[in-house]
């Protein structure tokens, strides 16, 4: 069994050390459960709607930086997924995710898609990563998303492609669409979402978001944990922090995927050679308009 | 979507819960825990004050009332109901003797520049109750009357946070009837009340039934002025109300500065509120 710390907090905006200790306080709480991994959500470090104090509150995640060192100590205890600002040695800034383990940092997935549109400007502010890949920890192999990351439904396929049992994303979601539902629209989607990968792709999927508020953006947490039949194991309060836990049952993966061996039955070459064709089609879109 | 299908419920359980997080936020965060609410007795500023006593704490919460001589008397009574249905603290500031001041060469007829003059004494009053009583002033704007622009600029307009305007007058409605907001305020026709008879939907000439489904259509859902017409509504009432969101921008944004410099406030220096918190 795998045991999984959800840590939905809230951040300090642009104020790494107090980010930092609340960090190191739901380790110490989450080690004392004795979780095998600890996710923190998208840009726990930092906060979200940082605009030019991104690139001030920018680390470099190696051993040499105070936070890191930090954070790498406390991975002795227990794996550990934070989100940060990353800067690079030629001065680009990402939204980073580092996995960290054993005092190692593992992993780090640089967000791919970076929502511009609405009331999202993280273009102007973040470079894009430009990979995705899955890794291998003690825990078994992994792969990281960062929010709008997800909304593509690529990502996820290429990440359980590259054999991730476990697919981790993290949120920084403002919640939008008040209805008469009982959690916001944007809530409800990111929900549907990480359930139907996990019933598309028979793995474990998590999504850690946030609370808090960012000037009058609300994050609206809800945290969720699904198993590979696409069945809800965990799921965190609305609008309010929390660390909460969710046991993992390896052999769910086994079970899931006897009952439906979609991966098995995944065909790679005709999907390699079907987006061969669409990218060097001369008109990829449709001849008439959708009526 | 049909004009007439548009839906504009809610639940107001969760906008309970996310707004008074949000006066919660964004007044401590700012080294604040109290807030001043200026108290018409009308159902925004009821909702406003009832929101705030439940993120605050009652005794944290100051309401404002602010009468003028034609004042109706069911405000100060409505507001009474409230005063004491919340707990909060609460004073009387009249504001005719300043007003009559700065009337005395206004005409009578001239009822817009008379009413922008109290709304603006209103906030005067609230800024210094403010500083009085160390707490940060509330806006109590809905989403409909800050895109109609049917709204003072630095009068009733003028706030610190404002945890009710990305709701529509209708849905205020439904939220103020969670929170408990007498009937006796809900029922009754919204007025800015700065003349004998006025209200909202005699003054703008539509009800906000109507207008509340138009605009969430042209706003919330992106429909061209077009579309709107082809979903039921009356070519020149969509006219008329997308001209009062386009020339009423002005007052939902700060003024705009001219830019000389490599780094200018609002264009390239651009930081959240939040900062640092």
């Amino acid at each position: 069994m795998i045991k999984l710390a959800i840590a939905q907090i809230d951040t300090v905006l642009g104020n790494v050390e107090a980010n930092l200790e609340k960090h190191m306080a739901r380790i110490d709480e989450a080690v004392q459960a004795k979780a095998d991994l600890v996710v923190f959500p998208e840009l726990s470090l930092t906060g979200y709607a940082l605009q030019d104090l991104t690139a001030e509150v920018a680390l470099r995640p190696a051993s040499d930086d105070p936070t890191f060192q930090t954070l790498l100590r406390a991975s002795q205890r227990a794996d550990l997924l934070v989100g940060f600002v990353e800067e690079d040695e030629r001065h680009r800034i990402y939204n980073s995710a580092a996995y960290l383990s054993q005092g190692e940092i593992l992993s780090i997935h640089r967000k791919v898609y970076l929502p511009t549109y609405g009331m999202f400007d993280e273009s102007r502010y973040f470079a894009w990563g430009d990979s995705i890949r899955a890794f291998d920890t003690p825990l078994g192999r992994l792969g990281v998303l960062i929010c709008e990351d997800f909304w593509h439904a690529s990502p996820p396929y290429l990440l359980w492609l590259d054999g991730a049992d476990l697919l981790l994303f993290i949120s920084a979601s403002p919640g939008r669409g008040l209805d008469t539902g009982d959690a916001l629209e944007s809530a409800r989607w990111v929900e549907h979402v990480a359930q139907a990968y996990a019933s598309l792709f028979t793995t474990f999927v998590t999504n850690v978001g946030r609370v808090g508020f960012e000037d009058g953006l609300g994050f609206w947490g809800g945290s969720v944990v699904f198993d590979p039949h696409g069945e809800l194991i965990a799921r965190g309060p609305y609008h309010e922090e929390s660390l909460f836990f969710a046991e993992l049952d390896p052999h769910q993966l086994h079970r899931a995927r006897t009952r439906l061996p979609l991966l098995r039955d995944e065909r790679t070459e005709l999907v390699h050679r079907e987006l061969q064709r669409i990218r060097h089609s001369d008109s990829p879109g449709p001849r008439k308009p959708f009526k | 979507m049909k004009g007439d299908q548009v839906e504009l419920d809610i639940n107001p359980a969760l906008a309970r819960k996310i707004l008074t997080g949000f006066i919660r936020s964004e007044t401590s965060r700012v080294g604040f825990d109290r807030a001043v609410v200026g108290l018409s007795g009308g159902v925004d500023s009821s909702l406003t004050c009832t929101l705030a006593a439940e993120a605050l704490g009652a005794e944290n919460v100051m309401a404002v009332r602010m009468p003028y001589a034609t004042s109706t008397p069911e405000s100060l009574e409505h507001a009474a109901l409230v005063i004491e249905m919340t707990g909060v603290q609460e004073v009387t500031v009249p504001i005719t003797g300043a007003v009559d001041a700065l009337l005395a060469d206004i005409p009578e007829s001239q009822q817009v520049r008379r009413g922008n003059i109290m709304a603006r004494m209103r906030m005067i009053v609230l800024y210094d109750q403010s500083a009085e009583f160390g707490g940060l002033v509330m806006g109590t704007g809905n989403k409909t009357e800050i895109l109609l622009g049917y709204t003072t600029q630095f009068g009733d307009a003028a706030s610190a946070i404002n945890p009710l305007g990305d709701l529509y007058k209708t849905q205020i409605l439904l939220l103020a009837a969670e929170m408990g907001v007498p009937d006796v305020i809900l029922e009754m026709p919204p007025s800015a009340d700065l003349w004998v008879g006025q209200t909202d939907e005699g003054e703008l000439g539509f009800t906000y039934e109507q207008v509340d489904k138009l605009l969430y259509l042209l706003v919330d859902r992106r429909y061209a002025p077009d579309d709107c017409v082809k979903a039921g509504f009356d070519p020149a009432f969509v006219d008329t109300v997308v001209e009062l969101v386009r020339l009423n921008h002005f007052k939902r944004v700060m003024p705009p500065i001219a830019k000389l410099s490599s780094r200018t406030i609002g264009y390239d220096f651009l930081y959240p509120r939040d900062w640092g918190t």
